[in-house]
């Protein structure tokens, strides 16, 4: 046994650490298509002490590790790119504090999406937060750490501007705490008044730090969720449509896709419209109020609304499976999306490049954008299904995802979660002063470069 | 192509023009005017009635002189290159409903029990009521009546598919055709008819099949003794002589039809289509007197025929109190096959 593993074991115990080469084998991955690295060890501690010492013990051996919520990013942000230690942090996963009329919650680093919302509808049902349409096993410190985005994000923006804390183990191995947390007992404010510290390690994929507790604000839950679905085919109207509808300024979520499968919404452009309400009154106004803000379109025929009674039950759905089923049309359950952050008028360019994408490297897509922050800007995902049986397709959609961040970059748009080589594509073309400020951060932070290495490489 | 059989001159002598003044989305004047309106229509020329129609079938039954207003309607709207939904909501039907070769078909004989391209009426169609047809199921695009699409003056669809859709009938090598939607029959009757399209099977009306069932299994019946308000679909209106089976099989099974205002030929249309073509202030107008109607009757459930109307008002009458459920799911409930409760 290795000295290694020994002092592993030593730490967590026995069954939080394993180099088992079918343990390594599914740590080695992710669903996406990038190519899969191995890991020499995984490590599940339980506590923040824990922690710091396995980081301790990595500084000690000049060893990487790779902080890992669920895996679920999709771009190989949790792929071990040279190799050590992968810190599988599902283990900490209690949620710590709920606080009702602050309306923040504190959990700890490894807390999944799905725990959190069962745990608020159970004790707190006048309570949410803000979940994003991937599995209920994914992390919520991992999808704050990304920028994720979640079904109140229209409303709020990203998930990242809704965390009020953070408990960072930092690569060197101190422990230390971000915002109010770091003044008193209070998890209510990531920074302001303060210099804002999160900026350290929001964003960074795990590169300056492991998270092992992390506040987020918790909004109202209305006692009614509803959805509208309007259609149209003019691609070139879509941000004019977005620009009213965020006038409204009261609705939950607005998502706009295309997909040319299943036949019924080939040529056509969707708006998923989600509001809610405390009762059948404010429901109807706000239906009224949305059906009002587009009647142009429908005068002009340009769009309307459809039934969506038989999909209500889908489209409500928090988080959303459709995507599941998605990556499953070409058989082989393979799914990826490139998702730059963008401006809303954007909308008819991005939506050309799929189509363009798709056709030249013969896969199949499925696009959607998520509106930020009241219409700021949005998340335009260029997704492609493929089938993990068939390398050559897989080839195919790594080379569309490529050419859609050169795309995007070239647009002046941010590539959202990128993988390690569009994190290298976009540092190329990132203003020299900016990137010398990331330099410098990263080198501060970071000294030994053992924190998730081969992402973010500024240096 | 198919052309519509359309008898100019019978409308140009119609004593009434109850094809348009009996409209219920539409106000005239009087004779002059309606009558006005429909021969401008008959002859391609602009109608405020191509503007202003919520295809609500109606007219085919106020029409007592076998002409087809409805149908000239949406001929004329398409040929002058309307659209009475919004362009992408009309092509997203058409899509949708295209024939791809993904059809199911059970062990058909002499009868087909058409579940048209309704997932809900496989379901429907079965237990003790259809146990002899419901193994000789067909489903899916190649057996839907497209009637839909007069809702959306695209009648070259109708035109174009409904031959096909017989012709895929026709190579099942059934005699009887049972149609468990009320559209599939008003099609096959009425549109077909209208346009010379042969049909070459018996299409059965599913409520002439299950009146027969029910009276075979009468001992099983329990009588409900319950009042029901029906909502008839629009697609009833091409069919309005088998209006009176509601009340027989209704009858059969102890569920009385208090008096509403708006039942029978005064019946209003389910809202769902007029919200796509004519836009939610009317649909939502429309459901309210509808639902108020149905509740002021005294009525404790809401009868469905049309799927599509069940979908798209039972949220609507259950908020309000009243419990939605199918013709047939009532039948079902009083042999003791469904629970009460379940409705």
């Amino acid at each position: 046994m290795s000295e290694i593993l020994k002092s592993l074991i030593d730490i967590v115990g026995e069954r939080g650490v394993s180099n088992a080469p079918e343990e390594l084998w599914f740590y080695s991955r992710d669903p996406g298509v990038l190519t899969p690295h191995l890991p020499d060890y995984v490590v599940a501690p339980k506590t923040t002490e824990e922690v710091q010492k396995i980081v301790l013990l990595a500084n000690r051996e000049k060893i990487p590790i790779v902080p890992m919520g669920n895996g679920m990013s999709l771009t190989g942000l949790v792929i071990p790119l040279k190799g050590g230690i992968v810190m599988d942090m599902k283990r900490m996963n209690k949620i710590l504090e709920v606080n009702q009329m602050a309306r923040y919650a504190v959990v700890e680093g490894g807390t999944s999406q799905g725990v959190l919302k069962a745990y608020l509808q159970d004790h707190y049902p006048q309570l949410r937060h803000s979940i994003p349409d991937a599995p209920p096993t994914t992390t919520i410190a991992a999808n704050m750490a990304l920028h994720g985005q979640g079904r109140l994000t229209q409303q709020y923006g990203f998930n990242s501007d809704m965390v009020t804390g953070m408990e960072i183990v930092l690569p060197t191995g101190d422990i230390c705490k971000i915002g109010s947390p770091s003044l008193g007992p209070y998890w209510f404010s990531k920074g302001p008044t303060l210099p804002d510290l999160s900026g350290l390690f929001l964003g960074w994929l795990g590169t300056t730090g492991i998270i092992t507790k992390i506040g987020l604000r918790l909004y109202p839950n209305k006692k009614i969720r509803d959805v509208e679905l309007f259609v149209t085919d003019r691609v070139d109207l879509i941000p004019d449509m977005l620009y009213k509808l965020t006038h409204l300024e009261m609705l939950e979520d607005i998502n706009v896709w295309f997909q040319p499968k299943p036949l019924m919404f080939l040529g056509n452009f969707h708006i998923t419209i989600y509001f809610t309400g405390d009762d059948e009154e404010e429901i109807a106004f706000k239906r009224k109020l949305i059906w009002d803000a587009l009647q142009e379109y429908m005068d002009s025929k340009n769009g309307g609304f459809m039934s969506v009674q038989y999909m209500k039950g889908m489209l409500l759905e928090m988080p959303q499976r459709a995507i599941a089923d998605f990556a499953d049309v070409p058989k082989g359950g393979g799914f990826e999306y490139s998702g730059p952050i963008t401006i809303i008028e954007h909308f008819p360019q991005y939506a050309a490049k799929v189509v363009e994408l798709a056709k030249k490297y013969d896969v199949l897509y499925a696009s959607s954008a998520r509106l930020i922050s009241g219409g700021h800007c949005m998340m335009f995902s260029i997704s492609f299904a493929f089938n993990r049986n068939d390398p050559a397709m897989m080839t195919r959609v790594k080379h569309a995802l490529d050419e859609a961040t050169a795309f995007a970059l070239e647009m002046g748009g941010i590539p959202w979660k990128p993988n390690f080589m569009e994190q290298k594509m976009t540092m190329k073309k990132m203003e020299p002063n900016a990137l010398k400020i990331l330099q410098m951060i990263k080198k501060n932070l970071d000294p030994q470069g053992i924190m998730n290495p081969g992402n973010w490489e500024v240096n | 192509m198919y052309a519509l059989k359309f008898k100019e001159k019978v409308c140009a002598t119609c004593p009434s023009a109850d094809c348009l003044l009996k409209c219920q989305y539409m106000s005239f004047s009087g004779h002059k005017e309606a009558h006005g309106e429909m021969m401008k229509v008959v002859r391609g020329k602009d109608s405020r009635v191509l503007n202003e129609c919520a295809t609500c079938y109606a007219c085919e039954e106020y029409c007592k002189r076998g002409n087809h207003p409805f149908y000239l309607i949406c001929e004329r709207r398409e040929e002058k290159g309307m659209f009475t939904a919004a362009r992408p909501i009309t092509n997203q039907w058409i899509n949708m409903t295209k024939m791809q070769g993904k059809y199911m078909v059970g062990a058909v004989k002499d009868k087909v029990l058409s579940c048209c391209y309704i997932p809900d009426l496989g379901v429907l169609g079965s237990g003790e009521i259809f146990k002899d047809v419901a193994s000789a199921a067909a489903f899916g695009a190649e057996f839907m009546c497209p009637a839909v699409h007069t809702h959306f003056a695209r009648m070259s669809v109708v035109k174009e598919r409904l031959p096909v859709v017989i012709e895929n009938f026709k190579k099942l090598g059934a005699k009887e055709v049972i149609c468990l939607h009320d559209e599939c029959y008003g099609t096959f009757t009425s549109i077909a008819s209208a346009y010379g399209i042969d049909v070459p099977f018996k299409p059965v009306y599913y409520m002439d099949f299950l009146l027969e069932r029910m009276k075979q299994l009468k001992d099983k019946i329990k009588p409900l003794n319950i009042k029901a308000a029906y909502q008839r679909p629009c697609s009833n209106r091409l069919i309005p002589d088998k209006l009176p089976m509601v009340k027989k099989i209704l009858n059969l099974i102890g569920v009385k039809l208090p008096k509403r205002i708006y039942q029978d030929e005064n019946c209003l249309c389910c809202g769902e289509i007029i919200r796509s073509v004519s836009g939610y202030k009317l649909a939502d107008d429309v459901q309210k007197r509808n639902i108020d109607d149905m509740l002021e009757s005294g009525a404790e459930y809401c009868v469905f025929n049309c799927p599509a109307c069940q979908s798209s008002l039972s949220e609507k009458v259950a908020k309000k109190g009243l419990k939605p459920i199918h013709i047939i799911d009532l039948c079902k409930m009083a042999i003791g096959e469904k629970e009460r409760e379940v409705a």
